[in-house]
């Protein structure tokens, strides 16, 4: 029978007792037939609501084991059985404290399995998100099939509007793409030909065809929803102390019990249905679930709101580390720049010394050159083809253009070409800020300069703000120059600068760091791994390779520093939680006994078994509750 | 004297309890049978796991059949946190959990509440 019947069953018959016991002393009303009928009505809700906790009771006793319902069987089977007893000799009764625990406990169970469920939605919310088909070119033309049907190398054709079904490549076409889904990224992005696509987000505005290049569990979306399952059912260490609780906490209630009876009875003297009254509070009020259910309910609510905006954690063990974190570490190419070298400054005649480098340069593959030309792109230059290309080792090249040599490249150029003074000046100035400078000329003459520098990205600077604000300690890890490295470092606002660290050097860095801080390390490539196993909390930038992400405590799906702070403060906002209902649940448990146990009589403050009911439902209700609010509560995020 | 024989019983039945539930008592084992590829191991869930702890062969696809017949909320989710599984277990219905076995060890599951404790051993 379903938790719910039993308890509108268990309510139903309760409700006349109910009323009598509130009416009767205020008009002498009486239940019609007495305790004869209390008698009745008990023992249907025994029978029917109260059974399985019963059933359940015995078998676990079986097993030398105990539980929740161990509590209930005992504390409700021996107010009904004394109330048989007294019934009969003439003594006070007290079936209805039977009848209201029943009904209190269920109403908890109730309300408890709709907030789990509701706790628990965040995953089921991510699956929803997957196409349920797609259109595949099969024997040259487009058919559509089941996703499950839909392989590595299929050629997929997405329509505006439609669900991307697994992830690849596009080979055609440009769109539109809203990944909020996935990322957490509000704003839609342009994907056009040799993009990545990913599957589960949705194409906006343009047809395109792509290559499916993973798909079934090695999508993004299904590690996502695997990551988020394995941290949802972890543990997080501050739960060690719960764990093992209930097996010595059940039976400790039930010695706790007999003496409250004992002592009662046999030295205070009062009679027998006084001391059991009190007996049987105590077992009422002792149920730990509330102690069971405060970790796992938090810990999916934070991880289920992470998940949702793009920031998976992967247990409880990263939380309560997050705690401690007072010291972050960047790694800076990729993570605090952008990671790929831009023009940032053109001297001379802007045009004409751009167009010459980008000619220069066009079929070049070295950064550098990329930089240019894509510079030359985005302001829409002419590249015209060049004759006489020749390559100057260690200098540059040089090129024949409009029949006049021209060259591209660095310094050393100088050893047998002319700079005038200013542009001289402008040089070193531009050097002086930890740019790349290239010289562009024609003859002998240098007639411009190009300034080349990895950018930092524009989220940067406010997520190093927002962490400082925090009161954390910023570090950049940088295998530059130190020149470079603090020139980055100052326009973001980073507090020291290691420098010159080899990739292999920088797990030592690290445990240098550590010596006196607790690190939290942010990175994303490959070389980031041992870094990332080494900090207290790794941070894996998700745009970043696959085993960064394995390496990482906490991974960011888009590829925003910003969500940096959003993630340690959502982690400690869980933790916090996770302690709070603790602390609430041991609260009920342990105050709740001396209570219970008529402590506080000689106050004339005593818990009734009924009260005691109200109490334990209460407590399991207020730890998921509270846990539910935090999927609600405001991330301060500076 | 009806106190002293009282005082008498409740001191025995907490001896008892702490007998009972707090002595050493030895849980119930058992060692999946393999059948030409697969493992698979019956569980049957009331009052807590029975058998407690099953023994799995590494390397052979193990698959754990939870039937839960105990009414109680208690143990209407079984997890496996090593594994990331979070399964429910309607009552009187089977339900199987497919263990990866490629890494010896011991790997706890428990009910969603974190009270009954079950062990699968893979060596």
């Amino acid at each position: 029978m379903k938790i719910t019947t039993r308890f509108w069953i268990s309510l139903i018959l309760s409700l006349p007792m109910l009323i009598a016991m509130i009416v009767m002393p205020f008009t002498n009303w009486m239940l019609p037939g007495g305790e004869m009928t209390m008698l009745v009505l008990t023992t249907v809700i025994m029978l029917i609501s109260a059974r399985p906790f019963l059933s359940s009771a015995w078998s676990s006793f079986q097993k030398h084991h105990s539980n929740m319902d161990t509590l209930i069987a005992v504390g409700t089977g021996t107010a009904y059985v004394y109330s048989i007893y007294a019934m009969f000799t003439g003594k006070a009764v007290f079936f209805e404290s039977a009848a209201f625990v029943i009904t209190f406990v269920l109403l908890g169970q109730v309300l408890e399995e709709r907030m789990r469920d509701n706790a628990s939605s965040a995953i089921e919310k991510l699956m929803d998100l997957q196409a349920k088909d797609a259109e595949v070119k099969r024997d040259g033309k487009f058919v559509r099939l089941p996703l499950d049907k839909v392989a590595t190398d299929d050629l997929v054709r997405v329509r505006p509007g439609e669900k991307i079904a697994v992830d690849g490549k596009i080979v055609e076409g440009t769109s539109t793409v809203d990944e909020s889904m996935v990322t957490g990224e509000s704003m839609p992005v342009t994907r056009q030909v040799g993009d990545d696509v990913i599957g589960s987000t949705i194409n906006m505005t343009g047809t395109f065809v792509f290559r499916a290049e993973k798909v079934g569990d090695q999508t993004m979306l299904a590690q996502i929803v695997t990551l988020v399952k394995k941290a949802q059912s972890s543990h997080a260490p501050i739960q060690k102390l719960t764990d093992r609780v209930s097996d010595i906490f059940v039976p400790v209630v039930l010695m706790i019990a007999i003496l409250t009876f004992l002592i009662w009875y046999v030295f205070i003297g009062h009679d027998v249905a006084n001391s059991l009254i009190f007996a049987v509070s105590v077992v009422v009020i002792a149920c730990p679930c509330a102690l069971g259910l405060a970790t796992p309910t938090a810990l999916m609510v934070g991880t289920g709101r992470g998940a949702k905006m793009g920031i998976l954690i992967k247990n409880g063990e990263v939380l309560e580390k997050v705690n401690a974190v007072d010291t972050v570490v960047f790694d800076k190419t990729g993570t605090i720049t952008v990671g790929k070298p831009k023009v940032t400054d053109i001297v001379g005649d802007e045009k004409q010394v751009l167009t010459l480098a980008a000619q220069l340069e066009a079929s070049s593959e070295h950064p550098l050159a990329l930089a240019i030309t894509e510079e030359a792109q985005a302001q829409k230059i002419d590249v015209t083809a060049v004759s006489d290309f020749q390559a100057l080792s260690g200098k540059g090249v040089q090129a024949s253009i409009d029949g006049q040599r021209a060259f591209v490249g660095n310094s050393r150029l100088l050893e047998d070409a002319t700079i005038d003074d200013q542009l001289q000046q402008q040089m070193v100035q531009l050097q002086k800020e930890a740019k790349t400078v290239v010289l562009v000329g024609q003859r002998q003459q240098v007639i411009g300069l190009i300034a080349i520098q990895d950018t930092p990205k524009e989220t940067s600077e406010k997520a190093i703000t927002a962490l400082k604000s925090r009161g954390l300690k910023t570090v950049m890890l940088t295998g530059d120059n130190q020149q470079v490295a603090q020139a980055i470092a100052d326009e973001v606002g980073i507090d020291d600068v290691i420098a010159d660290v080899l990739p292999a050097e920088k797990a030592d860095e690290i445990k240098k760091l550590q010596e006196n801080y607790s690190v939290a390390f942010v990175g994303d490539g490959i070389n980031d791994a041992p870094a990332l196993t080494t900090a207290d909390v790794g941070i894996a930038m998700g745009a970043g390779t696959d085993v960064a992400i394995d390496a990482g405590g906490i991974v960011l799906v888009k590829n925003d520093l910003r969500d940096v702070d959003t993630a340690l403060a959502l982690s400690q906002k869980t933790f916090g939680r996770i302690k709070l209902n603790l602390f609430w649940a041991f609260v009920y448990n342990v105050l709740g006994i001396p209570v219970a146990a008529g402590v506080f009589y000689g106050f004339g403050f005593i818990l009734s078994p009924e009260i005691a009911g109200v109490a334990m439902a209460l407590s399991s209700l207020s730890v998921v509750i509270s846990s539910v609010l935090l999927g609600q509560s405001k991330l301060t995020t500076s | 004297m009806v106190r002293i024989i009282v005082l008498i019983i409740g001191i025995l039945i907490i001896g008892f309890i702490a007998w009972w539930f707090f002595g050493k008592h030895e849980s119930e084992t058992e060692t999946a049978a393999v059948a030409s590829d697969q493992q698979d191991v019956d569980i049957l869930v009331k009052g807590g796991y029975s058998p407690e702890q099953v023994v799995l062969k590494q390397g052979v696809p193990a698959k754990l059949h939870f039937t839960r017949t105990d009414p109680s909320s208690c143990l209407d989710h079984v997890v496996f946190p090593d594994f990331g599984i979070n399964q429910a277990l309607p009552q009187n219905q089977e339900e199987t959990v497919t263990i990866d076995t490629n890494k010896p060890g011991e790997y706890e599951w428990a009910c969603g509440m974190d009270m009954f404790h079950g062990k699968v051993i893979i060596k």
